[in-house]
């Protein structure tokens, strides 16, 4: 199978629907000849041309408010958010306007909308272009929340969350932009809230989020040396949540961490593991651990900031005494 | 497209749109003080020539967006008093189910977007439905009702910019009632507002907001002009609010003399005007406008008791709508 970049998997998926669906448009700062400044979106104004590819000015709380108002009347506007950081300046329209629409309306009104993203430290950009905030908008009723953890993923999600006539919110990895991974020619979508095992296992159940797929995919590798063997699960989106199938391997494997790149407190690390802990604290044989980054803004000397991050030997340690029925936060 | 309001029936219409508003509030006001309405709500009487000025320059398929204060602009647009008054009381069959209340109350089948219980919140929803329309080469125009508070929230700024930029079929009305909740317009906002909208290149109106022949002739122009692609436009509206911010706001002298109330009720009052307007000019009697408003007062209390009877919406409720299919 061919593969390629994350990047051209989201602008794949676009082009697609775009071609597939009038209604379809794109909007945010630098989309259309700029391409964004990760180049994402390369090339979809000179197929679309700017009444699709719209370049807005820096106002973020404005054009995404514009697009609520398009998705209710009848279009299905795709918007850029440039950082995930500046979702803190849409919070209102997203939150206020965007999530609460269909409910308030008894129904009747509906806003298919897709606000793409991004998440993730390490690139040196310092604590206001770093954040991972995917845990602001999961604590939304009426939003939905996708984290591809792949090309492949990024392709599919992007193409259902164009589809879906909810507001949906996806975090890509800006750090994974170039990651090349196999994606079929053939179109195929990937639907919500059908988590993905990337690894199968026995002695305990790594669940991560976007980039940290990796990263638990790495841990599973140093810890099979050791023959502890891990599974591997990917929920591709947290909002909804596959529950039954996280619920389904701890309780096979008797172990969980969570890993997500959010703060640790109040995060989505905290969310899944608690329902783990509700829902199968009989099948459980150890606390079951949260990895998010660290509480603190994210630093910009690389001295400090891949310290805020979890890393795959972190994981793998915390893994290695959960497995020896080692407490990890002893009182 | 709007007809042109040259006649009899649009006169009269005119007229009991604005009186359907009034009994409306009268209503719901009555409802609060009996303590038989959950909540609270803040009353549009006083404005009504502003939504029926507008409204009626507008089709069904024409959009608006509205406010915390939003029932004229509701009743201008179309809604029936039953779904409005099972809304306020939280009722199965209200507009929204009794999911939104008095603040969010919407009705998408005449184009009403829905009021908005952030002040300034649908700005963006309304200039991204004109967005829509000129994507969609649709010939609908969008009015956004505001008041003046709104115009201190950035957000106006960044969308009256864009759909300038894009010339969109937006029409920003703003409903200068005075008073920003608690505090007089002057002392929340500097300088002028509609030069606010200048600024932009936005061409904007001041007008008399009690006047609703006024209001309507200039709605019709600029609706007009929007469709044809020369929009967006702004109009300052200058009205006045009879009530207090809600109706719970009942001693206010703190910010309001109770001569300035008087004056404007007695002096300005925009269906009195209209009345004296339509009987002066022989389109209607005293006797006509009075059996229309007694069948605007019965139709209310009906709705009223209808709703006060109607069921609330079964538990089972409490979790849907908040994903579509």
């Amino acid at each position: 199978m061919r593969e390629i970049t994350l990047s051209q998997a989201v602008n794949e998926a676009i082009a697609e629907e775009m071609r597939r669906d009038a209604s379809v448009f794109l909007m945010g700062e630098d989309v259309a000849e700029a391409g964004t400044p990760f180049k994402v979106l390369s090339g979809l104004v000179e197929e679309f041309g700017t009444e699709r590819v719209i370049d807005t000015p820096i106002s973020e709380p404005g054009f995404v408010g514009l697009a609520v108002g398009a998705a209710m009347t009848g279009a299905r506007p795709i918007v850029d958010l440039m950082f995930g950081d500046f979702i803190y300046l849409v919070m209102d329209q997203l939150c206020n306007q965007a999530a609460k629409q269909h409910y308030m309306s008894g129904g009747k009104l509906t806003v298919p909308m897709v606000l793409r993203t991004n998440m993730g430290a390490t690139r040196r950009s310092a604590a206001q272009h770093s954040q991972s905030l995917q845990a602001l908008v999961a604590h939304i009723p009426g939003l939905k929340v996708a984290m591809p953890s792949s090309a492949y993923e990024a392709k599919g999600l992007m193409k259902t969350a164009i589809r879906d006539n909810n507001p949906v919110v996806i975090f890509e990895d800006k750090l994974m932009y170039q990651d090349k991974a196999p994606v079929p020619e053939e179109e195929y979508l990937i639907p919500f809230g059908v988590a993905n095992i990337k690894r199968e296992g026995t002695d305990i159940t790594l669940i991560g989020t976007s980039s940290m797929v990796q990263v638990a995919e790495k841990a599973a590798e140093i810890l099979a040396l050791e023959g502890i063997s891990a599974e591997v699960i990917d929920p591709r989106t947290i909002v909804p949540l596959d529950e039954a199938t996280l619920l389904e391997s701890v309780k096979k494997t008797s172990r969980a961490i969570v890993i997500d790149e959010g703060h640790q407190s109040y995060g989505v690390t905290a969310e899944i593991a608690s329902r783990l802990n509700e829902k199968a604290f009989y099948h459980l044989d150890a606390p079951v651990l949260r990895m998010g980054a660290m509480d603190v803004p994210v630093p910009f000397s690389p001295a400090l900031e891949d310290l805020t991050v979890p890393t795959p030997e972190q994981v793998a340690a915390n893994a290695r005494k959960l497995c020896a029925g080692e407490l990890i936060h002893a009182a | 497209m709007a007809k042109a309001k040259s006649n009899t029936e649009d006169y009269l219409r005119m007229y009991r749109q604005m009186v359907r508003i009034r009994t409306f509030e009268d209503n719901a006001n009555q409802l609060y003080l009996s303590a038989k309405m959950p909540g609270l709500t803040h009353m549009y009487s006083g404005e009504e020539a502003v939504a029926v000025g507008i409204c009626e320059a507008l089709t069904d398929d024409d959009r608006i967006t509205s406010t915390h204060r939003g029932h004229g602009h509701c009743v201008a647009k179309g809604a029936e008093f039953k779904q409005m008054f099972c809304e306020l009381l939280g009722k199965a069959e209200g507009y929204c189910r009794g999911k939104g209340g008095s603040m969010h109350i919407a009705d998408q089948s005449h184009g009403n977007l829905g009021a908005n219980a952030i002040v300034g919140g649908s700005m963006g929803i309304a200039t991204g439905s004109a967005l829509r329309a000129k994507l969609q080469g649709a010939d609908d125009v969008t009015v956004c009702f505001f008041g003046d508070g709104a115009t201190a929230q950035g957000l106006m700024y960044e969308v009256m910019n864009m759909a300038a930029l894009w010339s969109l079929p937006v029409i920003y009305a703003c409903e200068n009632n005075g008073y920003s909740e608690y505090t007089k317009t002057e002392e929340i906002a500097a300088g002028s507002i509609t030069a606010r909208a200048e600024a932009f290149g936005i061409e904007a109106h001041r007008i008399d907001g009690q006047d609703v022949l006024a209001v309507n002739d200039l709605s019709r122009k600029l609706v007009a002009r929007a469709r044809r692609g020369e929009g967006p436009f702004f109009m300052e509206l200058m009205t006045y609010r009879y009530h207090g911010h809600h109706v719970g706001d009942i001693n206010r002298e703190y910010y309001r003399s109770k001569a300035e109330e008087k004056e404007w009720k007695e002096n300005r009052d925009p269906i009195i005007r209209f009345r004296a307007h339509l009987v002066s000019e022989g389109i209607a009697t005293e006797d006509d406008l009075d059996a229309m408003n007694a069948e605007v007062e019965k139709d209310a209390a009906e709705a009223v008791a209808y709703a006060l009877d109607a069921a609330y919406p079964d538990a089972s409720e409490v979790d849907m709508h908040v994903f579509a299919a």
